[in-house]
């Protein structure tokens, strides 16, 4: 549905986004990760069409962006970053001019209020709202013509618990029947909202997988805390260093009394047992053992940190 | 915009970008301050020099005020065109507006309709000048109604400088010192010909829009007077579709 070849766009003679390529299909709900500045925003006005690449295409269902933008913008509902709109113009207003712009009917304006639970500020000035209730007024902004695609350019930042999951739940909802872009910096609402994500860092793409894969596919091997009494820090160290597939154990923080180390794994074999057998042979007590995997927060410094390196 | 209207305007289907956008630019005039601010100024100004004018000679002409109309309309339009696609930029709801199936032909229409618009409704009270000179003497209608084609020539054009100049800058100072300097010029440029050999000044004349206008509010309709208003409206119209419709930067 939406395919982005080789593009590159410059600001002056700065590289922001750097040679992209991902196509997404119907249907999908992909988050757009990065850290602040990887081109995350560049990349999206580049898709509504707001800006044009300095070099390659964008196309929705194969029409180039630039050949027929009118009709290619009507079919995409965008939020824009901090969702900038007319201060002096009441909500309700407000959405009826989108809507009218848009060429939607008037009574989406009432029902997509409702939807993004808008009805106690229609009357409000927008420039008098809260940050949450401009976020959904420009949520409404984006839903009012009932677009296939959505783009939403870090949907929930500004919001307070209580909104970001609302917002969330909300997208996923709409999700089902349409095309999402979501771009954000929370790791934890791409797992929640997203079935694909794309992690760009300084504008290029770093990893492109299903959500679930994104661990296994980019993520090191994991480790295992260890807890043990009885016995001294570096007595436990040596012991486990002898056994087969750890690469390293650092000692880390534990219960006092105790000795505690993180054990790298070497291998995905299964090692609890042989590490519970060495304890027990020795005759010392396990308080804890735990696997850890590697947290999509490692995989995505890895990513955008390390990669620059 | 109101619940009336959605009443009165049953669904005859999408309404063209450029007339929604037009009936918002004209309504955000009627809410924003600056809009009445300059109206009034404009009116106490032209109200000074048509009055003045007019005790002072005792004829019943609108001489006084036609004449410094094209250097009140340098100043008080830009006042009124600067905020249309400068502020939009500093907000940034330049981005939302071109994300929208809106082209730059229908936003500088619309935008450019309602600036044009809320002038001649500024223009509207000093009818009442026509009105006095009418009760008090003898008033010759034809330079009159002349005048107040002139004046919506005229005000087409500066209100279409007006909203280029907004279109090159995020500044709304800058883009009424820019509009302001053009619309200056192109009155006062023939003024300034004395100078000149004669030649040359016959050239430059045609490029000022003050000679234009003295010609028009003469009474007297000549073709090339309605043809440099309406090049110079089409040029600063192009021009600003051409700006706005350039998407490399943002």
């Amino acid at each position: 549905m939406i395919d982005v070849e080789k593009v590159t766009k410059y600001y002056g003679s700065f590289r922001a986004v750097d040679d992209l390529n991902f196509s997404i299909k119907k249907g999908e709900i992909v988050g757009l990760l990065g850290p602040n500045g990887a081109g995350k925003t560049t990349t999206m006005r580049m898709v509504t069409g707001f800006l044009t690449p300095s070099s390659g295409s964008v196309r929705i269902d194969g029409t180039e962006l630039t050949d027929d933008p009118k009709s290619i913008k009507r079919r995409i509902g965008y939020l824009p970053e901090s969702a900038p709109m007319y201060g002096d113009m009441i909500t309700e207003d407000y959405l009826r001019y989108v809507a009218a712009v848009k060429g939607a009917d008037r009574a989406k304006v009432a029902e997509t209020s409702i939807v993004c639970g808008l009805a106690e500020v229609m009357h409000k000035n927008i420039a008098e709202l809260s940050r949450g209730y401009r976020q959904r007024v420009g949520l409404a902004h984006a839903l009012l013509h009932d677009p296939d695609i959505l783009i939403l350019d870090e949907p929930t930042s500004g919001l307070d618990p209580n909104q970001i999951t609302e917002v969330r739940n909300l997208i996923k909802e709409i999700g089902r029947t349409k095309t999402v872009v979501i771009s954000t910096h929370i790791l934890s609402e791409v797992e929640m909202i997203c079935g694909r994500v794309i992690i760009v860092s300084k504008g290029k793409i770093v990893a492109d997988s299903p959500t679930s894969e994104l661990r296994g596919r980019y993520g090191q091997r994991s480790q295992i805390r260890l807890q043990a009494g009885g016995c001294g820090m570096e007595e436990l160290k040596k012991a486990v260093r002898s056994l087969p597939g750890i690469t390293a154990c650092e000692a880390v923080e534990g219960e006092a009394g105790l000795a505690s180390v993180l054990l790298s794994l070497g291998t995905d074999e299964e090692l609890r047992p042989s590490v519970f057998s060495l304890v027990k042979e020795k005759g010392w007590v396990l308080y804890e053992m735990a696997l850890q995997r590697n947290s999509l927060e490692d995989v995505f410094r890895s990513l955008t940190v390390g990669g620059n390196e | 915009m109101s619940a009336q209207d959605s009443a009165a305007r049953p669904d005859r289907g999408p309404r063209s970008a450029w007339t929604v956008i037009f009936g918002r630019e004209l309504s955000a005039y009627f809410s924003s301050p600056i809009a009445y601010i300059v109206t009034g100024l404009f009116l106490v100004f032209s109200g000074f020099f048509f009055f003045s004018v007019f005790f002072l000679v005792n004829r019943a002409e609108l001489r006084g005020f036609f004449s410094l109309l094209p250097i009140l309309f340098s100043f008080f339009i830009p006042a009124l065109t600067m905020r249309l696609f400068a502020e939009e930029k500093r907000i940034g709801t330049l981005e939302t507006l071109f994300t929208l199936p809106v082209s730059g032909f229908d936003a500088t229409m619309g935008k450019f309709l309602a600036a044009l618009s809320f002038s001649l409704i500024m223009l509207l009270p000093t009818l009442a000048y026509a009105l006095t000179a009418a009760v008090l003497g003898d008033l010759d209608p034809g330079p009159a109604i002349g005048g107040y084609l002139g004046a919506i020539l005229l005000a087409a054009g500066y209100s279409a400088v007006g909203i280029y100049a907004s279109a090159i800058t995020k500044n709304q100072i800058v883009a009424f010192f820019i509009a302001f300097s053009i619309c200056a010029f192109l009155t006062l440029v023939d003024k300034f010909l004395i100078i000149l050999p004669a030649p040359i000044v016959d050239t430059l004349e045609f490029f000022s829009a003050g000679y234009h206008f003295d010609s028009v509010s003469r009474g007297i309709i000549d073709s090339r007077d309605l043809l440099y208003f309406a090049s110079l409206t089409a040029l600063f119209l192009w021009m600003t579709v051409a700006a706005v419709d350039d998407r490399r930067e943002a």
